[in-house]
């Protein structure tokens, strides 16, 4: 693979009370593509994900080993302040979870914890932000509505918004589609491939049309393993295992 | 396909049918019971003691011989009870947020520890507020300190500090765990969290454990007999004693002249009064702050 790796992850697993949802992976996510894991549900494909920016640390019962090094930095085993990798990275879960405040301040709310406060300053990020998810023209004259009061399509972009507010390197993103309506997920997919010039973007999907349409590189895994990762192209037209193809075919879901 | 199903099918589905409407019928009476019995309490204290709700009660305070029958009115206890039940309230919920929110943070991963807490508060709820009143009065002996405004406030504060937590709690237990990942997958601490993310969310609820707290509080009459004290005059400062709208009740209803038995009745009144009014105004409240709320 010619890209540099943003993410490499190195034997890792990950056991809950026992048993192994994550079986010694290993995978690169190259810089500035979008990287596509695929498989069926219950596959382990969120909790590698939330393993990523250690949301896995929320919950105890969740025992993690191994090495995820982003930016050639380990951020597993480390003292580093949990809340600076995260801002390396915005999430997109599978529904939009707005915070409870005005559209404004879901916004804006990132921007002050990282110590930005200045009200002109707030007030033109906000703008760019929502530009560039694509929901400044739909909201701009009721900023400081609460955003429960938006359509489910129009608070997933807001959370997009308010993720790439943070000014993260990487975009994680938990089948941001799933809620979502036909319109407002080509929308999300739209803007995904304007976002691979600027982002390395990890998108989480069991829906095989979407990967294709989107994925620069896939990793597709099955009951916790990694089966196969290789360039979208390889993968969809020159698959290496007899699982990837069944699972191509539609017979594993 | 009505003919497929078995005779001893169709019997069963019938029995069903009745099961479910005899426990649809028990459930109304029930229902229907408790709204009669509310009914009948708020009805007897109206009946009993409106005819008594004056202006004069209402903007005086005891004149000598109130207790047996002339004049003078029950400000002293209509303002006690309004700074007990308020001090203790706000007591009670800058000691009770923090400690909802540790629970649900901080503490949360530790399931068990944290059930075991929830468990005592819920003991400590169903302590009657006598044995309150009798610790706090043990702990003032102990620190020698005179009945109190601050004492009767610190009694009740202890009082209803398990309901303030356990009603906080239960709305952060509800808030959805999608909106704590998302909050520190911003970059968030837990105290950002807490206090500008799950606060927010669960703002309906905590007003509501303010609610109940506050109605317990300035509705108990056991955790400030001995604590309180009991005076004609309107307290100036925490250390000077206090009346209070339940002991005034409690006072003027032991008496044997008709005439005083009325006005407990008013001041029963008036206590309700007060309770209904701070539960409209919560009610409203709610509704305009509930507005930022994300409805999962």
């Amino acid at each position: 693979m010619e890209a540099n790796h943003k993410i490499r992850v190195e034997n890792l697993s990950l056991r809950v009370n026992g048993h192994e949802i994550l079986k010694d992976i290993n995978v690169s996510i190259p810089e500035n593509k979008i990287t596509v894991i695929l498989g069926p549900s219950g596959c382990g494909k969120t909790t590698l994900m939330k393993s990523m920016n250690r949301l896995t640390d929320i919950y105890p019962e969740m025992h993690v080993r191994g090495r995820i090094l982003i930016d050639e930095e380990d951020i597993l085993n480390t003292h580093k302040d949990v809340t600076a990798i995260r801002k390396k990275m915005g999430l997109l879960s599978q529904r939009p979870y707005p915070l409870p405040m005005s559209i404004y301040n879901n916004i804006a709310f990132g921007l002050r914890i990282s110590g930005r406060k200045k009200r002109d300053l707030l007030d033109k990020r906000v703008e760019h932000y929502l530009k560039q998810a694509s929901l400044w023209e739909e909201v701009k004259g009721r900023l400081r509505e609460p955003a429960s009061s938006l359509s489910i399509g129009q608070q997933q972009r807001l959370c997009l918004a308010r993720g790439l507010a943070v000014d993260p390197e990487i975009i994680l993103a938990d089948e941001p589609t799933s809620a979502l309506d036909p319109i407002s997920s080509q929308e999300i997919e739209k803007k995904f491939l304007d976002l691979k010039q600027d982002y390395t973007i990890v998108l989480v999907t069991h829906i095989l049309r979407q990967a294709a349409r989107l994925a620069d590189h896939v990793i597709f895994m099955y009951l916790g393993e990694v089966i196969e990762q290789a360039p979208a192209e390889e993968f969809f037209h020159h698959p290496r295992t007899e699982i990837t193809r069944a699972y191509l075919k539609g017979s594993i879901n | 396909m009505r003919r497929y199903l078995s005779k001893e099918y169709t019997f069963r589905r019938k029995i069903q049918v009745y099961e479910e409407l005899f426990f649809r019928l028990i459930m109304l009476l029930a229902s229907l019971l408790i709204a009669l019995v509310l009914l009948q309490i708020v009805w007897s204290i109206f009946r009993e003691g409106v005819g008594s709700v004056s202006w004069e009660m209402l903007t005086n305070t005891p004149k000598g011989g109130f207790y047996f029958g002339k004049e003078g009115g029950i400000l002293n206890a209509i303002i006690g009870s309004l700074y007990l039940g308020l001090g203790a309230t706000l007591l009670a919920f800058v000691t009770g947020l923090p400690v909802a929110l540790f629970m649900n943070t901080w503490l949360a991963p530790r399931k068990r520890l944290v059930n075991l807490v929830r468990f005592t508060l819920d003991l400590l709820w169903g302590i009657p507020s006598i044995v309150y009143g009798a610790f706090g009065f043990a702990l003032m002996i102990a620190l020698g300190i005179k009945a109190s405004l601050l004492a009767g406030i610190i009694v009740l504060a202890l009082l209803i500090l398990p309901i303030m937590i356990r009603a906080i709690d239960e709305g952060l237990k509800a808030s959805p765990p999608g909106l704590t990942e998302a909050t520190y997958a911003l970059g968030a601490t837990t105290s950002e969290l807490s206090f500008s993310v799950l606060t927010r969310q669960c703002l309906p609820h905590i007003l509501t454990a303010i609610l109940l707290s506050f109605g317990r509080a300035i509705g108990d009459a056991a955790s400030v007999l001995f604590t309180t004290g009991f005076t004609d005059n309107i307290p100036t400062s925490l250390g000077q004693p206090t009346a209070s709208l339940p002991l005034a009740i409690f006072f003027q209803l032991s008496s044997p002249i008709p005439e005083v038995k009325e006005r407990a009745y008013a001041a029963a009144v008036i206590l309700t009064v007060i309770i209904l009014i701070i539960s409209i105004l919560s009610r409203i409240f709610t509704n305009k702050y509930s507005r930022n709320t994300i409805k999962f």
